[in-house]
Protein backbone atom coordinates (compact mmCIF):
# COMPACT_ATOMS: atom_id res chain seq x y z
CA UNK A 1 0.00 0.00 0.00
CA UNK A 2 1.24 4.02 -0.57
CA UNK A 3 2.37 4.88 2.88
CA UNK A 4 4.78 7.57 4.28
CA UNK A 5 8.73 6.52 5.27
CA UNK A 6 10.51 8.89 7.45
CA UNK A 7 13.93 8.70 6.52
CA UNK A 8 15.66 11.06 9.13
CA UNK A 9 14.75 14.79 9.32
CA UNK A 10 13.68 17.00 6.76
CA UNK A 11 13.18 13.85 4.91
CA UNK A 12 10.34 11.95 3.93
CA UNK A 13 8.82 9.46 0.97
CA UNK A 14 6.18 7.83 0.09
CA UNK A 15 7.06 4.15 -0.78
CA UNK A 16 4.02 2.22 -2.81
CA UNK A 17 5.00 -1.66 -0.90
CA UNK A 18 4.45 -1.15 2.70
CA UNK A 19 2.52 -4.57 3.47
CA UNK A 20 -0.94 -3.83 4.78
CA UNK A 21 -1.43 -3.53 8.30
CA UNK A 22 -2.80 -6.56 10.23
CA UNK A 23 -5.04 -7.25 12.91
CA UNK A 24 -2.93 -7.74 16.29
CA UNK A 25 -5.69 -7.81 18.98
CA UNK A 26 -8.96 -8.30 18.88
CA UNK A 27 -10.14 -5.18 19.65
CA UNK A 28 -8.54 -3.83 16.54
CA UNK A 29 -9.50 -2.23 13.37
CA UNK A 30 -7.94 -2.22 9.90
CA UNK A 31 -8.76 1.36 8.31
CA UNK A 32 -9.01 2.27 4.93
CA UNK A 33 -7.99 5.87 5.04
CA UNK A 34 -10.36 8.72 3.52
CA UNK A 35 -9.05 12.07 4.53
CA UNK A 36 -5.81 12.74 6.49
CA UNK A 37 -3.81 15.76 7.55
CA UNK A 38 -0.46 17.42 8.79
CA UNK A 39 -0.59 18.36 12.36
CA UNK A 40 1.80 21.29 13.87
CA UNK A 41 3.11 18.15 16.30
CA UNK A 42 4.19 16.62 12.84
CA UNK A 43 6.58 19.03 12.32
CA UNK A 44 8.11 18.13 15.30
CA UNK A 45 8.43 14.82 13.68
CA UNK A 46 9.99 15.73 11.03
CA UNK A 47 12.21 18.61 11.75
CA UNK A 48 13.98 15.72 14.12
CA UNK A 49 13.24 16.64 17.90
CA UNK A 50 11.17 13.88 19.00
CA UNK A 51 13.42 11.39 20.52
CA UNK A 52 12.88 7.69 19.24
CA UNK A 53 11.36 8.24 15.87
CA UNK A 54 12.73 5.76 14.20
CA UNK A 55 13.39 5.50 10.44
CA UNK A 56 11.13 3.81 8.66
CA UNK A 57 7.88 4.80 10.55
CA UNK A 58 4.62 6.10 8.91
CA UNK A 59 3.10 8.99 10.76
CA UNK A 60 0.27 10.80 10.98
CA UNK A 61 -2.66 10.87 13.61
CA UNK A 62 -5.54 13.00 12.49
CA UNK A 63 -7.61 10.88 9.89
CA UNK A 64 -10.99 9.43 8.98
CA UNK A 65 -11.21 6.29 6.94
CA UNK A 66 -13.48 3.49 6.46
CA UNK A 67 -13.50 0.43 8.25
CA UNK A 68 -12.34 -2.55 6.02
CA UNK A 69 -11.67 -5.70 9.36
CA UNK A 70 -12.33 -6.05 12.32
CA UNK A 71 -10.77 -8.06 15.13
CA UNK A 72 -12.65 -11.04 17.14
CA UNK A 73 -14.39 -8.62 20.21
CA UNK A 74 -14.92 -5.47 18.33
CA UNK A 75 -18.80 -4.68 19.00
CA UNK A 76 -18.89 -1.46 17.90
CA UNK A 77 -17.67 -0.87 14.49
CA UNK A 78 -18.21 -3.21 11.56
CA UNK A 79 -16.88 -3.19 7.84
CA UNK A 80 -18.10 -0.11 6.06
CA UNK A 81 -18.73 2.00 9.05
CA UNK A 82 -16.99 5.88 8.38
CA UNK A 83 -15.36 6.92 10.96
CA UNK A 84 -13.46 9.38 12.61
CA UNK A 85 -10.53 8.46 14.81
CA UNK A 86 -9.28 10.47 17.79
CA UNK A 87 -5.76 11.22 17.58
CA UNK A 88 -5.07 9.54 21.35
CA UNK A 89 -4.77 5.76 21.76
CA UNK A 90 -7.21 4.73 24.71
CA UNK A 91 -8.23 1.96 26.37
CA UNK A 92 -11.21 2.93 28.34
CA UNK A 93 -11.07 0.76 31.46
CA UNK A 94 -7.65 2.27 33.01
CA UNK A 95 -8.33 4.24 35.74
CA UNK A 96 -7.14 7.68 34.06
CA UNK A 97 -9.50 6.69 30.80
CA UNK A 98 -12.40 6.20 33.12
CA UNK A 99 -11.58 9.46 34.12
CA UNK A 100 -11.82 10.76 30.98
CA UNK A 101 -8.24 11.26 30.69
CA UNK A 102 -8.66 9.46 27.42
CA UNK A 103 -5.31 11.22 26.16
CA UNK A 104 -3.30 9.95 29.60
CA UNK A 105 -4.36 6.28 28.96
CA UNK A 106 -2.01 3.51 30.86
CA UNK A 107 -2.65 0.69 28.43
CA UNK A 108 -1.37 2.25 24.76
CA UNK A 109 2.02 3.05 25.38
CA UNK A 110 4.76 0.44 26.55
CA UNK A 111 7.60 2.79 25.91
CA UNK A 112 6.92 5.94 28.02
CA UNK A 113 4.56 6.47 31.12
CA UNK A 114 4.48 10.51 30.42
CA UNK A 115 2.63 10.24 27.81
CA UNK A 116 -0.69 7.93 26.09
CA UNK A 117 -0.39 6.19 22.79
CA UNK A 118 -0.69 8.27 19.50
CA UNK A 119 -1.18 7.53 16.28
CA UNK A 120 2.00 7.96 14.06
CA UNK A 121 4.04 9.63 16.61
CA UNK A 122 7.31 8.29 17.42
CA UNK A 123 8.30 5.03 19.47
CA UNK A 124 7.86 7.61 22.87
CA UNK A 125 4.10 7.67 22.14
CA UNK A 126 3.94 3.46 21.63
CA UNK A 127 5.15 2.74 18.03
CA UNK A 128 2.30 3.02 16.29
CA UNK A 129 2.17 3.47 12.13
CA UNK A 130 -0.01 6.83 11.30
CA UNK A 131 -2.38 7.83 9.13
CA UNK A 132 -0.46 9.14 5.66
CA UNK A 133 -1.20 5.77 4.29
CA UNK A 134 -4.12 4.24 2.82
CA UNK A 135 -4.59 1.95 6.09
CA UNK A 136 -3.94 1.83 9.06
CA UNK A 137 -4.31 -0.32 12.47
CA UNK A 138 -6.59 0.98 15.15
CA UNK A 139 -6.55 -0.26 18.57
CA UNK A 140 -9.15 0.00 21.15
CA UNK A 141 -11.70 0.17 18.10
CA UNK A 142 -14.65 0.06 20.42
CA UNK A 143 -13.27 3.11 22.42
CA UNK A 144 -12.30 5.68 20.02
CA UNK A 145 -13.49 5.69 16.40
CA UNK A 146 -16.80 7.14 16.37
CA UNK A 147 -19.17 6.98 13.01
CA UNK A 148 -19.62 10.21 11.37
CA UNK A 149 -23.11 11.03 11.27
CA UNK A 150 -24.44 11.61 7.78
CA UNK A 151 -24.88 14.94 8.32
CA UNK A 152 -21.30 15.94 8.49
CA UNK A 153 -18.88 17.18 5.49
CA UNK A 154 -16.00 14.39 6.09
CA UNK A 155 -13.48 17.72 5.85
CA UNK A 156 -14.93 18.72 9.22
CA UNK A 157 -14.95 15.36 10.79
CA UNK A 158 -10.90 14.75 10.20
CA UNK A 159 -10.23 18.07 11.94
CA UNK A 160 -12.34 16.72 15.39
CA UNK A 161 -9.69 14.14 15.20
CA UNK A 162 -7.44 16.37 17.05
CA UNK A 163 -7.52 20.42 16.09
CA UNK A 164 -10.35 21.14 16.93
CA UNK A 165 -10.40 19.52 20.62
CA UNK A 166 -7.40 20.69 21.21
CA UNK A 167 -7.96 24.44 20.59
CA UNK A 168 -11.43 23.76 22.84
CA UNK A 169 -9.20 22.33 25.27
CA UNK A 170 -6.91 25.08 25.58
CA UNK A 171 -9.53 27.73 26.11
CA UNK A 172 -11.04 25.65 28.22
CA UNK A 173 -8.10 24.78 31.19
CA UNK A 174 -7.75 28.29 30.47
CA UNK A 175 -10.82 28.67 33.06
CA UNK A 176 -11.74 31.56 31.15
CA UNK A 177 -14.87 33.69 32.60
CA UNK A 178 -17.26 36.01 31.37
CA UNK A 179 -15.52 39.01 30.23
CA UNK A 180 -11.63 37.74 30.72
CA UNK A 181 -9.07 39.08 28.16
CA UNK A 182 -7.23 35.82 26.76
CA UNK A 183 -3.59 36.11 24.98
CA UNK A 184 -3.11 33.45 22.52
CA UNK A 185 0.31 32.79 21.54
CA UNK A 186 0.72 31.14 18.17
CA UNK A 187 -1.63 31.64 14.49
CA UNK A 188 -1.64 27.73 13.47
CA UNK A 189 -4.57 25.93 13.48
CA UNK A 190 -4.38 25.26 17.16
CA UNK A 191 -4.30 28.93 18.20
CA UNK A 192 -7.07 29.85 15.29
CA UNK A 193 -9.28 27.42 17.18
CA UNK A 194 -8.65 28.44 20.80
CA UNK A 195 -9.33 32.25 19.80
CA UNK A 196 -12.33 31.02 18.07
CA UNK A 197 -13.64 28.62 21.18
CA UNK A 198 -12.46 31.76 24.06
CA UNK A 199 -15.71 33.32 22.85
CA UNK A 200 -17.55 30.26 23.76
CA UNK A 201 -16.47 30.59 27.30
CA UNK A 202 -17.18 33.72 27.34
CA UNK A 203 -14.08 35.69 26.74
CA UNK A 204 -14.10 39.25 27.01
CA UNK A 205 -11.14 40.47 24.69
CA UNK A 206 -9.34 37.86 22.38
CA UNK A 207 -5.52 38.82 21.05
CA UNK A 208 -3.31 36.25 18.84
CA UNK A 209 0.00 36.74 18.60
CA UNK A 210 2.15 35.17 16.01
CA UNK A 211 5.11 36.16 13.68
CA UNK A 212 3.77 35.57 10.12
CA UNK A 213 1.03 37.99 9.06
CA UNK A 214 -1.08 35.91 6.54
CA UNK A 215 -2.04 33.62 9.48
CA UNK A 216 -2.71 36.71 11.78
CA UNK A 217 -4.80 37.97 8.95
CA UNK A 218 -6.82 34.87 8.67
CA UNK A 219 -7.67 34.59 12.57
CA UNK A 220 -9.13 38.01 12.46
CA UNK A 221 -11.20 37.25 10.15
CA UNK A 222 -12.45 33.53 11.57
CA UNK A 223 -12.66 34.21 15.26
CA UNK A 224 -13.57 37.49 15.01
CA UNK A 225 -10.11 38.52 17.33
CA UNK A 226 -7.58 41.16 17.66
CA UNK A 227 -3.71 40.20 16.18
CA UNK A 228 -0.55 41.64 16.50
CA UNK A 229 2.70 40.48 15.18
CA UNK A 230 5.44 39.81 17.42
CA UNK A 231 8.39 40.49 14.76
CA UNK A 232 6.69 44.32 15.37
CA UNK A 233 6.59 44.19 18.83
CA UNK A 234 9.67 45.05 20.94
CA UNK A 235 8.76 42.78 23.77
CA UNK A 236 5.51 40.99 23.77
CA UNK A 237 5.16 41.40 27.53
CA UNK A 238 5.27 44.51 27.63
CA UNK A 239 2.41 44.97 25.03
CA UNK A 240 0.70 42.71 27.06
CA UNK A 241 0.86 44.90 30.04
CA UNK A 242 0.21 47.62 28.06
CA UNK A 243 -2.62 46.36 26.43
CA UNK A 244 -4.56 44.92 29.92
CA UNK A 245 -3.69 48.76 31.94
CA UNK A 246 -0.54 47.03 33.05
CA UNK A 247 -2.09 44.21 35.11
CA UNK A 248 -1.60 41.44 32.35
CA UNK A 249 -4.18 38.99 30.62
CA UNK A 250 -6.44 36.65 32.59
CA UNK A 251 -5.50 34.04 30.84
CA UNK A 252 -3.15 33.25 28.46
CA UNK A 253 -2.69 30.37 26.02
CA UNK A 254 0.78 28.88 24.76
CA UNK A 255 -0.65 27.39 21.05
CA UNK A 256 2.93 27.17 19.98
CA UNK A 257 5.27 24.26 21.90
CA UNK A 258 8.57 23.63 21.18
CA UNK A 259 9.49 25.25 17.94
CA UNK A 260 9.29 28.95 19.04
CA UNK A 261 10.44 31.44 17.62
CA UNK A 262 11.44 34.87 18.67
CA UNK A 263 14.78 34.25 21.17
CA UNK A 264 18.01 33.35 19.65
CA UNK A 265 19.46 31.64 23.23
CA UNK A 266 16.00 29.45 23.50
CA UNK A 267 16.35 29.15 19.79
CA UNK A 268 19.71 27.92 19.79
CA UNK A 269 19.34 25.65 23.05
CA UNK A 270 15.96 24.02 22.16
CA UNK A 271 16.03 24.12 18.69
CA UNK A 272 19.79 23.73 17.01
CA UNK A 273 21.49 21.86 19.21
CA UNK A 274 18.83 20.93 21.29
CA UNK A 275 19.99 20.56 24.69
CA UNK A 276 16.51 21.01 26.13
CA UNK A 277 13.10 19.70 25.39
CA UNK A 278 12.42 22.49 22.61
CA UNK A 279 12.67 26.40 23.07
CA UNK A 280 9.98 27.89 25.56
CA UNK A 281 10.21 30.84 24.30
CA UNK A 282 5.86 31.38 24.13
CA UNK A 283 5.79 29.85 27.57
CA UNK A 284 8.20 32.39 28.89
CA UNK A 285 5.82 35.29 27.47
CA UNK A 286 2.82 33.43 28.60
CA UNK A 287 3.85 33.28 32.00
CA UNK A 288 5.27 36.65 31.94
CA UNK A 289 1.93 38.28 30.67
CA UNK A 290 -0.49 36.89 32.75
CA UNK A 291 -2.08 38.66 35.73
CA UNK A 292 -1.04 37.34 38.53
CA UNK A 293 -2.76 34.97 40.19
CA UNK A 294 -3.80 34.24 36.55
CA UNK A 295 -3.80 30.61 34.58
CA UNK A 296 -1.50 30.03 32.16
CA UNK A 297 -2.90 27.12 29.42
CA UNK A 298 -0.30 24.51 27.51
CA UNK A 299 -1.33 23.32 24.65
CA UNK A 300 2.31 23.13 22.62
CA UNK A 301 3.98 20.23 22.62
CA UNK A 302 7.56 19.85 23.94
CA UNK A 303 10.05 17.03 24.29
CA UNK A 304 10.46 15.32 27.75
CA UNK A 305 14.10 16.21 28.61
CA UNK A 306 14.17 19.92 31.01
CA UNK A 307 13.39 23.08 29.37
CA UNK A 308 14.30 26.69 31.02
CA UNK A 309 11.27 28.62 32.22
CA UNK A 310 11.00 31.16 34.38
CA UNK A 311 9.88 28.87 37.49
CA UNK A 312 10.38 32.35 39.96
CA UNK A 313 7.62 34.27 38.58
CA UNK A 314 5.22 31.05 38.29
CA UNK A 315 5.69 31.05 42.24
CA UNK A 316 5.75 34.52 42.97
CA UNK A 317 2.60 36.04 41.10
CA UNK A 318 0.58 32.60 42.26
CA UNK A 319 -0.30 31.33 38.43
CA UNK A 320 -2.04 28.35 37.64
CA UNK A 321 -0.43 26.22 34.91
CA UNK A 322 -2.85 23.55 33.65
CA UNK A 323 -1.59 21.27 30.42
CA UNK A 324 -2.72 18.15 28.53
CA UNK A 325 -3.04 16.33 25.71
CA UNK A 326 -6.44 17.04 24.35
CA UNK A 327 -9.02 14.14 25.69
CA UNK A 328 -10.74 14.00 21.98
CA UNK A 329 -13.13 11.73 23.30
CA UNK A 330 -14.33 13.67 25.89
CA UNK A 331 -15.12 16.52 24.19
CA UNK A 332 -16.54 14.88 20.67
CA UNK A 333 -19.74 14.61 21.98
CA UNK A 334 -20.12 18.54 22.26
CA UNK A 335 -18.05 19.54 19.96
CA UNK A 336 -20.07 17.68 17.08
CA UNK A 337 -23.48 19.35 18.35
CA UNK A 338 -21.15 22.68 17.61
CA UNK A 339 -20.50 21.64 14.45
CA UNK A 340 -24.05 20.64 13.44
CA UNK A 341 -24.97 24.29 14.95
CA UNK A 342 -22.79 26.31 12.92
CA UNK A 343 -21.14 27.84 15.79
CA UNK A 344 -17.67 25.72 14.67
CA UNK A 345 -17.15 25.62 10.75
CA UNK A 346 -13.92 23.30 11.08
CA UNK A 347 -13.41 22.68 7.45
CA UNK A 348 -12.38 26.53 6.60
CA UNK A 349 -8.96 26.35 8.31
CA UNK A 350 -7.99 24.24 5.45
CA UNK A 351 -5.88 26.01 3.08
CA UNK A 352 -5.01 22.94 1.15
CA UNK A 353 -5.58 19.63 -0.62
CA UNK A 354 -3.23 17.05 -2.20
CA UNK A 355 -2.65 13.42 -2.90
CA UNK A 356 -1.30 11.77 -0.29
CA UNK A 357 1.31 10.76 -3.24
CA UNK A 358 2.97 14.60 -2.90
CA UNK A 359 3.25 14.24 0.79
CA UNK A 360 7.22 15.41 0.81
CA UNK A 361 6.15 18.73 -0.75
CA UNK A 362 3.37 19.10 1.33
CA UNK A 363 5.52 18.62 4.40
CA UNK A 364 7.64 21.60 3.29
CA UNK A 365 5.37 23.76 1.97
CA UNK A 366 3.25 23.43 5.43
CA UNK A 367 7.42 23.44 7.10
CA UNK A 368 8.47 26.52 5.70
CA UNK A 369 5.25 28.62 5.43
CA UNK A 370 4.96 28.47 1.88
CA UNK A 371 1.77 29.64 -0.16
CA UNK A 372 -0.23 30.65 2.80
CA UNK A 373 -0.03 27.35 3.95
CA UNK A 374 -2.57 26.51 7.49
CA UNK A 375 -3.81 23.21 7.63
CA UNK A 376 -2.73 20.81 4.80
CA UNK A 377 -5.70 18.18 4.34
CA UNK A 378 -4.07 14.59 2.33
CA UNK A 379 -6.42 12.78 -0.05
CA UNK A 380 -5.30 8.65 -0.91
CA UNK A 381 -5.53 7.94 -3.98
CA UNK A 382 -9.14 5.29 -3.29
CA UNK A 383 -10.81 7.99 -1.62
CA UNK A 384 -10.44 10.81 -4.43
CA UNK A 385 -13.58 10.95 -6.61
CA UNK B 1 25.65 6.57 35.78
CA UNK B 2 23.71 3.52 37.11
CA UNK B 3 20.83 2.07 35.17
CA UNK B 4 17.48 2.31 36.65
CA UNK B 5 16.69 -1.25 35.50
CA UNK B 6 13.39 -2.70 37.32
CA UNK B 7 11.70 -5.99 37.14
CA UNK B 8 7.54 -6.11 37.82
CA UNK B 9 7.74 -6.98 41.32
CA UNK B 10 9.28 -4.13 42.51
CA UNK B 11 5.96 -2.09 41.46
CA UNK B 12 3.76 -2.00 44.98
CA UNK B 13 1.81 0.28 46.44
CA UNK B 14 1.44 -0.25 50.52
CA UNK B 15 0.37 2.28 52.74
CA UNK B 16 2.59 2.70 55.73
CA UNK B 17 -0.62 3.83 58.11
CA UNK B 18 -4.06 4.09 57.82
CA UNK B 19 -4.93 7.71 57.89
CA UNK B 20 -7.56 7.47 59.12
CA UNK B 21 -6.36 7.41 62.84
CA UNK B 22 -4.52 10.45 61.94
CA UNK B 23 -6.23 13.68 64.12
CA UNK B 24 -7.82 16.17 61.97
CA UNK B 25 -7.65 13.96 58.84
CA UNK B 26 -9.95 15.07 56.03
CA UNK B 27 -11.69 17.71 58.23
CA UNK B 28 -10.55 20.58 56.00
CA UNK B 29 -11.30 18.16 52.48
CA UNK B 30 -13.46 20.31 50.02
CA UNK B 31 -14.50 18.71 46.70
CA UNK B 32 -14.69 21.83 45.14
CA UNK B 33 -10.98 22.55 45.40
CA UNK B 34 -10.28 20.80 41.91
CA UNK B 35 -8.39 22.40 39.34
CA UNK B 36 -8.58 19.43 37.16
CA UNK B 37 -12.26 20.17 36.54
CA UNK B 38 -13.57 19.22 33.80
CA UNK B 39 -10.71 17.79 32.31
CA UNK B 40 -11.09 15.19 34.76
CA UNK B 41 -13.90 13.46 35.59
CA UNK B 42 -12.88 12.99 39.55
CA UNK B 43 -13.44 9.17 41.21
CA UNK B 44 -9.88 8.80 42.48
CA UNK B 45 -10.20 5.08 41.83
CA UNK B 46 -6.21 5.04 40.55
CA UNK B 47 -5.88 5.05 44.35
CA UNK B 48 -6.62 1.67 44.18
CA UNK B 49 -3.56 0.97 42.37
CA UNK B 50 -2.79 -0.93 39.10
CA UNK B 51 -5.73 -3.20 39.79
CA UNK B 52 -8.07 -2.57 36.73
CA UNK B 53 -9.25 -5.43 34.59
CA UNK B 54 -6.93 -5.22 31.98
CA UNK B 55 -7.43 -5.48 28.50
CA UNK B 56 -6.56 -8.36 26.57
CA UNK B 57 -2.77 -8.63 26.24
CA UNK B 58 -1.25 -8.25 22.33
CA UNK B 59 1.48 -10.44 21.76
CA UNK B 60 5.23 -9.58 21.70
CA UNK B 61 5.73 -10.38 18.45
CA UNK B 62 8.77 -8.16 17.59
CA UNK B 63 10.54 -6.70 20.01
CA UNK B 64 9.36 -4.12 22.56
CA UNK B 65 10.94 -1.83 24.52
CA UNK B 66 9.40 -0.82 28.04
CA UNK B 67 10.22 1.82 30.07
CA UNK B 68 11.53 1.10 33.60
CA UNK B 69 8.70 3.33 35.56
CA UNK B 70 6.12 0.24 34.61
CA UNK B 71 6.23 -3.21 35.25
CA UNK B 72 4.87 -4.27 32.13
CA UNK B 73 3.89 -3.83 28.43
CA UNK B 74 1.07 -2.02 27.57
CA UNK B 75 -2.19 -4.30 26.27
CA UNK B 76 -1.87 -2.72 23.06
CA UNK B 77 1.48 -1.47 21.88
CA UNK B 78 2.96 -0.32 18.20
CA UNK B 79 5.19 -3.24 16.46
CA UNK B 80 6.40 -0.58 13.54
CA UNK B 81 9.90 -0.18 13.79
CA UNK B 82 11.52 -2.99 15.96
CA UNK B 83 15.19 -1.40 17.22
CA UNK B 84 17.87 -3.10 15.28
CA UNK B 85 21.54 -2.17 14.22
CA UNK B 86 23.62 0.06 16.04
CA UNK B 87 20.68 2.68 16.60
CA UNK B 88 18.69 -0.58 18.42
CA UNK B 89 21.71 -1.25 20.69
CA UNK B 90 21.40 2.34 21.57
CA UNK B 91 17.82 2.56 22.29
CA UNK B 92 18.08 -0.91 24.47
CA UNK B 93 20.68 0.89 26.21
CA UNK B 94 18.37 3.96 26.87
CA UNK B 95 15.54 2.01 28.18
CA UNK B 96 17.70 0.60 30.83
CA UNK B 97 17.15 4.29 32.28
CA UNK B 98 14.14 5.94 33.26
CA UNK B 99 12.13 8.83 31.47
CA UNK B 100 13.56 11.19 34.35
CA UNK B 101 16.96 10.88 32.97
CA UNK B 102 19.56 12.25 30.16
CA UNK B 103 20.15 8.30 29.88
CA UNK B 104 17.52 7.62 28.41
CA UNK B 105 16.50 10.36 25.94
CA UNK B 106 20.44 11.39 24.95
CA UNK B 107 21.06 7.94 23.68
CA UNK B 108 17.89 8.11 21.59
CA UNK B 109 18.23 11.50 20.26
CA UNK B 110 21.96 9.63 19.19
CA UNK B 111 20.28 6.77 18.06
CA UNK B 112 17.72 8.43 15.55
CA UNK B 113 20.36 10.10 14.41
CA UNK B 114 22.53 7.21 13.26
CA UNK B 115 19.24 5.67 12.12
CA UNK B 116 19.02 8.41 9.53
CA UNK B 117 22.63 7.20 8.35
CA UNK B 118 21.31 3.32 8.61
CA UNK B 119 18.65 4.23 6.75
CA UNK B 120 20.41 5.75 3.64
CA UNK B 121 22.58 2.59 3.92
CA UNK B 122 20.06 0.29 3.74
CA UNK B 123 18.10 2.28 1.04
CA UNK B 124 22.04 1.67 -1.50
CA UNK B 125 21.71 -1.64 0.02
CA UNK B 126 18.55 -2.17 -1.88
CA UNK B 127 19.77 -0.88 -4.99
CA UNK B 128 18.07 2.49 -4.27
CA UNK B 129 19.96 5.94 -3.89
CA UNK B 130 17.87 8.19 -1.97
CA UNK B 131 16.62 10.96 -3.99
CA UNK B 132 17.43 14.10 -1.42
CA UNK B 133 15.74 16.70 -3.63
CA UNK B 134 12.38 14.64 -3.66
CA UNK B 135 12.41 13.61 0.19
CA UNK B 136 12.98 17.34 1.10
CA UNK B 137 9.79 17.88 -0.83
CA UNK B 138 11.60 20.87 -3.14
CA UNK B 139 9.32 20.60 -5.68
CA UNK B 140 7.05 22.56 -3.65
CA UNK B 141 9.85 25.83 -3.66
CA UNK B 142 10.10 25.59 -7.16
CA UNK B 143 6.17 26.01 -7.54
CA UNK B 144 5.73 28.34 -4.86
CA UNK B 145 8.53 29.89 -4.06
CA UNK B 146 10.80 30.11 -7.63
CA UNK B 147 13.23 32.99 -7.08
CA UNK B 148 14.35 32.53 -3.54
CA UNK B 149 14.80 28.45 -4.36
CA UNK B 150 16.90 29.65 -7.22
CA UNK B 151 19.09 32.43 -5.47
CA UNK B 152 19.45 30.02 -1.88
CA UNK B 153 20.35 27.15 -4.54
CA UNK B 154 22.53 29.29 -6.78
CA UNK B 155 24.27 30.78 -3.29
CA UNK B 156 24.77 26.98 -2.40
CA UNK B 157 26.47 25.75 -5.53
CA UNK B 158 28.67 28.60 -5.48
CA UNK B 159 30.01 28.16 -2.15
CA UNK B 160 30.27 24.55 -2.49
CA UNK B 161 32.43 25.13 -5.77
CA UNK B 162 34.68 28.03 -4.09
CA UNK B 163 35.10 25.32 -1.20
CA UNK B 164 36.20 22.69 -3.65
CA UNK B 165 38.46 24.63 -5.37
CA UNK B 166 40.24 26.13 -2.47
CA UNK B 167 41.04 22.50 -2.03
CA UNK B 168 42.81 21.76 -5.53
CA UNK B 169 46.59 21.90 -6.10
CA UNK B 170 46.83 25.49 -7.51
CA UNK B 171 47.30 24.78 -10.79
CA UNK B 172 43.59 22.55 -11.18
CA UNK B 173 42.34 25.27 -9.04
CA UNK B 174 42.79 27.61 -12.29
CA UNK B 175 41.19 25.31 -14.39
CA UNK B 176 38.20 25.29 -12.64
CA UNK B 177 37.68 28.52 -11.94
CA UNK B 178 37.69 28.89 -16.01
CA UNK B 179 35.30 26.18 -16.52
CA UNK B 180 33.07 27.45 -13.46
CA UNK B 181 33.14 31.42 -13.33
N1 LIG C 1 -1.81 19.14 23.33
C1 LIG C 1 -2.34 18.59 22.24
O1 LIG C 1 -3.20 17.74 22.34
C2 LIG C 1 -1.91 19.06 20.90
C3 LIG C 1 -2.62 18.67 19.77
C4 LIG C 1 -2.26 19.21 18.53
C5 LIG C 1 -1.20 20.07 18.43
N2 LIG C 1 -0.50 20.40 19.55
C6 LIG C 1 0.64 21.32 19.51
O2 LIG C 1 0.18 22.65 19.38
C7 LIG C 1 1.19 23.44 18.76
C8 LIG C 1 0.59 24.22 17.61
O3 LIG C 1 0.12 23.35 16.59
P1 LIG C 1 -0.27 23.93 15.16
O4 LIG C 1 -0.77 22.81 14.34
O5 LIG C 1 -1.12 25.13 15.30
O6 LIG C 1 1.22 24.32 14.65
P2 LIG C 1 1.81 25.39 13.62
O7 LIG C 1 3.24 25.07 13.50
O8 LIG C 1 0.99 25.47 12.38
O9 LIG C 1 1.63 26.79 14.38
C9 LIG C 1 2.50 27.32 15.33
C10 LIG C 1 2.49 28.83 15.17
O10 LIG C 1 3.21 29.42 16.26
C11 LIG C 1 3.88 30.57 15.76
N3 LIG C 1 4.94 30.97 16.68
C12 LIG C 1 6.24 30.57 16.71
N4 LIG C 1 6.87 31.14 17.75
C13 LIG C 1 5.96 31.94 18.38
C14 LIG C 1 6.02 32.78 19.53
N5 LIG C 1 7.14 32.89 20.23
N6 LIG C 1 4.89 33.43 19.89
C15 LIG C 1 3.73 33.30 19.19
N7 LIG C 1 3.62 32.51 18.10
C16 LIG C 1 4.73 31.85 17.71
C17 LIG C 1 4.36 30.10 14.40
O11 LIG C 1 4.66 31.23 13.58
C18 LIG C 1 3.17 29.31 13.89
O12 LIG C 1 2.26 30.10 13.14
C19 LIG C 1 2.28 22.46 18.35
O13 LIG C 1 3.29 22.42 19.34
C20 LIG C 1 1.57 21.15 18.33
O14 LIG C 1 2.45 20.07 18.53
C21 LIG C 1 -0.84 19.92 20.76
ZN1 LIG D 1 -2.38 16.94 15.37
ZN1 LIG E 1 -6.80 3.66 29.27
Amino acid sequence: MLAMNYRGPFRIRIDHDKPYPEIKHPNDAIVRVTRSCICGSDLHLYHGLVPDTRVGSTFGHEFTGIVEEVGSSVEKLKTGDHVLVPFNIACGVCSFCRQELYGNCHESNPEATAVGGIFGYSHTAGGYDGGQAEYVRVPYADVGPMIIPDWMDPEDAVLLTDVIPTGYQSAEMGGIQPGDTVIIFGAGPIGIIAAKCSWLFGAGRVVVIDQYDYRLEFVKNYAQCEVRNFRELRDPVVFAKQTTDSLGADVCIDAVGCEAAGNAVETLLGRKIPMQGGSTTALHWAINSVKKGGIVSVVGVYGPIDSLAPVGNIVNKGITIRANQASVKRLLPRLVEHVRSGVLNPKEIITHRLPLEELPEAYHMFSSKLDNCIKTVLIPPKAAS
Amino acid sequence: MTADETRPGDFKNVKAVDPTKIKGWGIDANPDNDPTYPMKLRTDEEQRGYSWERPEQQAADVEVLHSVERPNLTAVFGTSVPPSGLSGMLRRFAFKYSESSYGHWLPLMLADRINAVEGIIDDIGHGHVPNIFAERGYKADWKYNRTEFILKTAAAVAVSAGIVAMMMPKKKRKAWYQAFM
